[in-house]
């Protein structure tokens, strides 16, 4: 479990987190949405230990982040897998060697062994003929599968995912999301999502965690949230036309 | 104040490029691809550029003696000099800086802009070991270029000298030879490693530490060469007081 507490963070004089208070639980997929400039990147970062902050904590699993020593953070980020909004592919080595690249890194497995489990995890994701190919010739759907691929090669706990379906078509978005959703399923991960995308919100959010101004506004699920009366959370997610009536549709069926 | 941060900062970067090395495995790929992008593919330009410098130190040479008092082999020995103490260690170190400097900074800065650093530093890669390192290696052997860069400039000397007419092939090779000091092949060598170490440490600090698109990983490019020249120069003027004043 990653539980964070009263976590506060600042740049200069702008208070960017308000102390937050959640927890992630294994086997769950976790969103964290807002509007763009609520805090969610600067609260990922600081749960991947890519920022300090001021006050509070974050645990993983019992053990306190800010308290770790070096070799122990080491240890835990190769715990840890990420994908990025843009993927952040090493666009000097081909897909096969991007995907390797961790085992490479962190393990002491023979070129056989790696080969096996590179081949495993991109036929996990729908990419088994990729290998030779730079993340330069791949399209924007492929990339995000390729940075999945890479996030859970080393057997991750935690799986860490910075708006995933950025820049990609409604469906291929639904394929990512799935492909998320089915791998914390399978290896049994925490996974935590920044995204703005409403979609994933109702397919894959079996928890939500909504962020406004820095604080954390409401807590729930894609069932919850249809219900819930905080304004905060219904003018964002139901901005639209089309989610007003979903929600509409969905509270009448319930009814 | 803002520079007082930099040199700080740089000089952390330094300590850091030592610290959680890298697998043995991987680092050594990194270093050959690095001896490539630097030093291999710098060779033509160093050859074309120390060859014609070479040439026109021997021209002018020629051309400003008129006083029949001077031996003629003084062409021969200015162009050596010139050669061996600032043309080949510091001038052709501006070129590079200018070349390797902004590939340095460029790619580590697109690498930053791209997140690619984020994605080493969140699987616990000690980034600026991964990044920097191998730079510093490759750049070790910065002192085998400047040896062919002092190699081709005397011999474009004297083809220049030889064949446009403005000395014999014999004043000029004794030129070469006369009042030859060993210590100043000592002298342009510790500044070329002093240069080498300024060449892989200062562009990979623009590079690591820019913020912002891709307009400023251009802005770092330009910023990065500007302060390696600086720096370059500010140095060779300390080593030279240092070593022969």
């Amino acid at each position: 479990m990653i539980e964070v507490k009263d976590l506060h963070k600042s740049f200069g004089d702008a208070h960017i987190l308000k102390g937050i208070t959640t927890s992630f639980e294994k086997g769950k997929t976790n969103l964290i949405i807002g509007q763009s400039g609520s805090g969610k990147t600067v609260f990922l970062k600081c749960l991947l230990g890519l920022f300090t902050f001021e006050q509070g904590f974050i645990s993983y699993d019992g053990k306190i982040l800010s308290e770790l020593s070096h070799d122990e953070r080491r240890d835990l980020r190769s715990k840890m897998g990420m994908v990025f909004q843009g993927s952040a592919l090493f666009d000097s080595m081909t897909i096969a060697e991007n995907v390797m690249f961790p085992l490479r890194m962190f393990t002491k497995q023979s070129k056989g062994e790696m080969e096996d489990r590179v081949n495993e995890v991109l036929q996990r994701v729908n990419l088994p003929n990729a290998h030779n190919k730079m993340p330069s010739e791949a399209s924007g759907g492929m990339q995000k599968r390729v940075a999945i691929a890479r996030a859970i090669v080393n057997n991750p706990k935690y799986l860490f995912c910075d708006e995933p379906n950025s820049g990609l078509d409604p469906k291929t978005a639904i394929v990512i999301d799935n492909l998320i959703q089915e791998i914390t399923d399978e290896y049994q991960i925490i996974t935590v999502i920044n995204s703005h995308d409403m979609n994933s919100v109702m397919e894959i959010g079996e928890k939500i965690v909504f962020l406004k101004d820095g604080y954390k506004e409401w807590e729930g699920s894609k069932e919850t949230i249809f219900k819930t009366d905080n304004k905060a959370v219904t003018d964002f997610v139901y901005s639209s036309e089309l989610f007003k009536k979903v929600r509409r549709m969905y509270i009448e069926e319930n009814e | 104040m803002k520079y007082l941060h930099n040199i700080g900062t740089y000089f952390i970067m330094i300590k850091d490029m030592f610290r959680k090395p890298t697998k043995w495995s991987v680092m050594k790929t990194l270093i050959l691809k690095d001896i490539d992008d630097l030093i291999i593919s710098s060779l033509g330009i160093v050859a074309f550029i120390s060859f014609f410098v070479g040439g026109v130190v021997a021209i002018q040479t020629s051309l400003n003696i008129s006083n029949p008092l001077i031996p003629k082999y003084l062409v021969g020995f200015a162009t050596r000099q010139s050669i061996i103490l600032e043309f080949a260690p510091t001038f052709i170190s501006i070129i590079m800086a200018g070349k390797v400097g902004s590939f340095i900074t460029s790619s580590i800065g697109t690498m930053r802009v791209t997140e690619q650093i984020d994605a080493l530093e969140v699987m616990g890669i000690n980034a600026i070991n991964y990044l920097v390192f191998p730079k510093f290696i490759a750049l070790t052997l910065y002192p085998f270029i400047i040896s062919i860069a002092m190699f081709l400039g005397i011999l474009g000397g004297l083809a220049a000298c030889v064949y446009g007419g403005y000395g014999t092939l014999e004043d000029y090779i004794e030129g070469v030879q006369n009042d030859f000091i060993p210590f100043h092949m000592a002298y342009a060598f510790i500044k070329t490693m002093l240069f080498a170490f300024i060449l892989a440490t200062i562009p990979s600090f623009y590079g690591y530490f820019m913020k912002g698109g891709a307009l400023e990983v251009g802005k770092a490019s330009t910023t990065s060469f500007v302060w390696t020249s600086v720096v370059i120069i500010l140095v060779n003027y300390l080593i030279t007081s240092l070593l022969l004043g």
